[in-house]
């Protein structure tokens, strides 16, 4: 099965609603202020913010849609371009290159977006790649949570750094640095604990998590990625905005996009931030983590069947 | 974003014309940037659009408190909408069962359920004197298990053994017995969390509702949750009929916007919110907070209701009949200052409303002494009736009487009367219309 395919699949539910949406108010109607006022209302239901909606609008105001074209391609393609204009310079791959060992992945987000998960599946992508993963078992906070990443590391034959609940986050980074300098280590993934951005004390902790990678390897972390979900709404801004204070984020993956939820929250971060977004989250099984694509998530996202 | 919207909110009604109720235009624009406010907190939009639907007409006709602006009695309005809405009727878990009591824990991944888990049968512990069994049926999620195990070691609260390999149906039977053995009345059962399209997941909670009829089956959803929280709700509802709500990440930026979705398209009640990590940060729910933090206009809200409360309205009429007749009074401009220091003097009315910051600013350059007032009132009360209906009268003679009745001099007194023109005359031009650049900068100083 090819990627978009595979996006399809993933993001059935959500290309069947904006497609239909779009179905719904613009076939038969005459393209008026009213029409243009339901498109922007439309575009607002599927999270993709207030800022992106309003200048979808202005586009197909300033485009003259003609209704006995085909309105509904016509509104599709706008859609469509407006969506890979604004992310296809963002996709990002990540690239564990040789001369880097370790390469240090340190991933961040707010409670339950998936964190641990995503780890486990980009543990899996890597060393499918024949690369030799270790994970890094810094939220020492939740309770079960290095138990959780030790089931994914026995799964795709990872080695684990791990300290006791409630032990110092930071330092179980240090210890997963060192030992993977020490043992020619090709990628190190840092599971940390999920804090709300505007928790200041976690946060800092968080700093400090990122400081300390410092002292082994001054370049790390090579990557600071931060989880988002895709049911999340306006607060996302506000995760992405937070989190890029304490430390630079290198990239976004977006989780629990085979819901309902259309995610376009993910459109109304391009557009506000610029970050590179790496991969998706499709569903729970271990390889449903697909790498970001502009082209395909427009298409999947708008084609009508 | 909250002050943003604030300030957005302040411009369009400056440009509204005072009256004394509510009419449909300014109704209309007031309601057009509510509707911004509520989708920006997350709010659905078909609730959002409805809810302003059901707001309208209440509004228009509405009278309007004096001293708030027609945009201010707009948000009181939506404000109270909103709370009505949340929960006007307490809603209490349900324990009236024959124990062992069920509850269970149902909802998206990552929405926080175990930890919700935990947290409830603390909270029933504490405050209703039970004792609770925790119980996981995520055979799903690696580590599931333990981690409500952990939680349960961790805060002394019983949980039921892990037998590896058991199914979720099977796990709910040997609880319903261990429960028994054990004398726990109540059971919580924290569920695998599952996305509401998702059928297979969906009809195995609707075969464990049957197995453990539960008396409260709660939906756990983030308090961050953004346009799909109706669907999800709706979903969740129609598979196993929810009971109540538990909000978490109450403690988040979140604006809450998805708990007045899932209220509005579901009728479930909310009942408690999480606030934080630590299992003690659980909390019964409390609807006019949320609808705070929703509209973000709580100080708006909290000086009409100040004003409502506060203003002697028959005073008011007295002096708004005045004005009309171009009689304003001594006796009126008494009663204004009382109402001014009820309300914590000017800095406290000034300070309560966001986005002024012309007058603000003015006052700030002013320094204003708030004593003041109190001056200005021990003058007018050494006033003989006469006086104080028709201040003309006051000649030399009097003011000397005036002002050792009132521990003053002749000086403040003096202010106090020229203040008094100068509040007539305005007073006059305001009842035509609101003053265009403020109030006049030579009030400022005969107020220092």
């Amino acid at each position: 099965m090819g990627i978009f395919e595979k996006f399809k699949i993933g993001l059935n539910k959500s290309s069947k609603n904006l497609s239909e949406g779009f179905k719904n108010l613009v076939i038969n109607k005459k393209i008026d202020s009213k029409t243009l006022d339901n498109l922007e209302d439309f575009l607002i239901e599927s999270d993709v913010g207030v800022v992106s909606a309003k200048e979808l609008k202005q586009i197909f105001t300033d485009t003259k849609i003609d209704p006995k074209k085909d309105s509904l391609n016509q509104v599709n393609l706008i859609v469509e371009n407006y969506i890979k204009k604004s992310m296809k310079p963002l996709e990002k791959n990540i690239v564990i290159e040789e001369g880097i060992k370790p390469k240090v992945i340190l991933i961040a987000g707010v409670n339950g977006v998936g964190k641990t998960t995503t780890i486990g599946k980009l543990g899996k992508i890597f060393s499918k790649d024949n690369k030799q993963v270790v994970f890094a078992a810094a939220d020492t906070f939740r309770a079960a949570a290095i138990e959780q990443l030790e089931i994914w590391s026995e799964k795709i034959g990872a080695k684990i750094i791990k300290s006791e609940t409630g032990s110092d986050p930071a330092s179980v980074a240090f210890k997963a640095i060192e030992f993977s300098k020490k043992n020619n280590i090709d990628c190190l993934l840092i599971d940390t604990a999920g804090r709300l951005q505007n928790k200041k004390n976690l946060m800092d902790e968080f700093k400090k998590i990122s400081k300390v990678l410092k002292k082994i390897d001054p370049n790390s972390p090579h990557e600071t990625i931060l989880i988002l979900d895709a049911t999340t709404g306006q607060s996302a801004l506000n995760q992405v905005e937070e989190f890029q204070k304490i430390t630079p984020i290198s990239g976004l993956i977006m989780t629990k996009l085979d819901g309902t939820a259309k995610g376009g929250i993910l459109l109304a971060i391009a557009r506000k931030y610029n970050l590179p977004i790496i991969a998706i989250g499709l569903g729970e099984k271990e390889d449903d983590l697909e790498l970001f694509r502009a082209e395909d998530y427009a298409k999947a996202l708008m084609s009508s069947n | 974003m909250f002050e943003n919207l604030t300030n957005k909110f302040e411009e369009i009604f400056s440009s509204l014309k005072k009256a004394p109720s509510l009419n449909e235009k300014q109704v209309e624009e007031g309601l057009r940037s509510i509707r911004q406010a509520l989708l920006e907190a997350d709010v659905a939009l078909p609730v959002a659009k409805t809810l302003i639907e059901n707001i309208k007409p209440k509004a228009i006709g509405q009278e309007i408190i004096r001293s708030t602006t027609p945009g201010q009695m707009i948000v009181k309005i939506v404000y109270d909408e909103l709370v009505q809405l949340l929960g006007d009727k307490k809603s209490e878990i349900n324990l009236n069962a024959v124990p062992p009591v069920s509850i269970m824990l149902v909802g998206l991944q990552g929405s926080g359920k175990t930890t919700t888990a935990a947290k409830l049968a603390q909270y029933l512990e504490k405050n209703n004197k039970k004792k609770p069994l925790l119980v996981s049926l995520d055979v799903y999620r690696p580590a599931a298990q333990e981690q409500l195990k952990i939680l349960g070691e961790q805060n002394s609260i019983q949980t039921l053994p892990i037998v590896k390999e058991q199914l979720p149906n099977d796990i709910a039977r040997r609880a319903l017995g261990a429960a028994s053995l054990s004398g726990s009345d109540i059971i919580i059962f924290d569920t695998a969390g599952r996305t509401q399209i998702d059928l297979s997941m969906m009809s195995e909670i609707k075969e464990l509702k049957s197995t453990l009829k539960p008396a409260e089956i709660m939906l756990v959803a983030d308090s961050l949750t953004g346009q799909v929280a109706v669907n999800i709700a709706t979903e969740f509802k129609k598979a196993v009929d929810l009971t109540g709500i538990i909000l978490t990440r109450a403690d988040g930026d979140g604006r809450g916007g998805a708990a007045v979705s899932m209220k509005f398209t579901t009728g479930v009640p909310i009942k408690f919110l999480g606030v934080g990590e630590k299992i003690e940060n659980f909390e019964v729910f409390h609807p006019d907070r949320i609808a705070n933090r929703i509209l973000g206009m709580g100080d708006i809200v909290s000086l009409v209701e100040k004003a409502s409360q506060n203003l002697d309205q028959e005073n008011i009429k007295v002096t708004e009949e005045n004005l009309k007749k171009g009689q304003f009074s001594m006796q009126d401009y008494l009663s204004q200052l009382r109402q001014m220091k009820k309300m914590g003097g000017m800095e406290g009315v000034l300070s309560m409303l966001p986005g002024v910051s012309k007058i603000k600013k003015q006052m700030d350059n002013a320094n204003i002494d708030e004593n003041i007032i109190k001056i200005n009132e021990a003058v007018i009360l050494s006033m003989t009736k006469e006086e104080r209906l028709n201040p003309k009268i006051i000649n030399a003679s009097r003011k000397k009487r005036i002002s050792s009745g009132s521990g003053t001099d002749s000086a403040t007194v003096n202010k106090l009367l020229k203040q008094f023109k100068m509040m007539t005359n305005m007073m006059k031009k305001m009842s035509k219309g609101d003053p265009k650049d403020g109030i006049p900068p030579e009030i400022f100083n005969q107020l220092k």
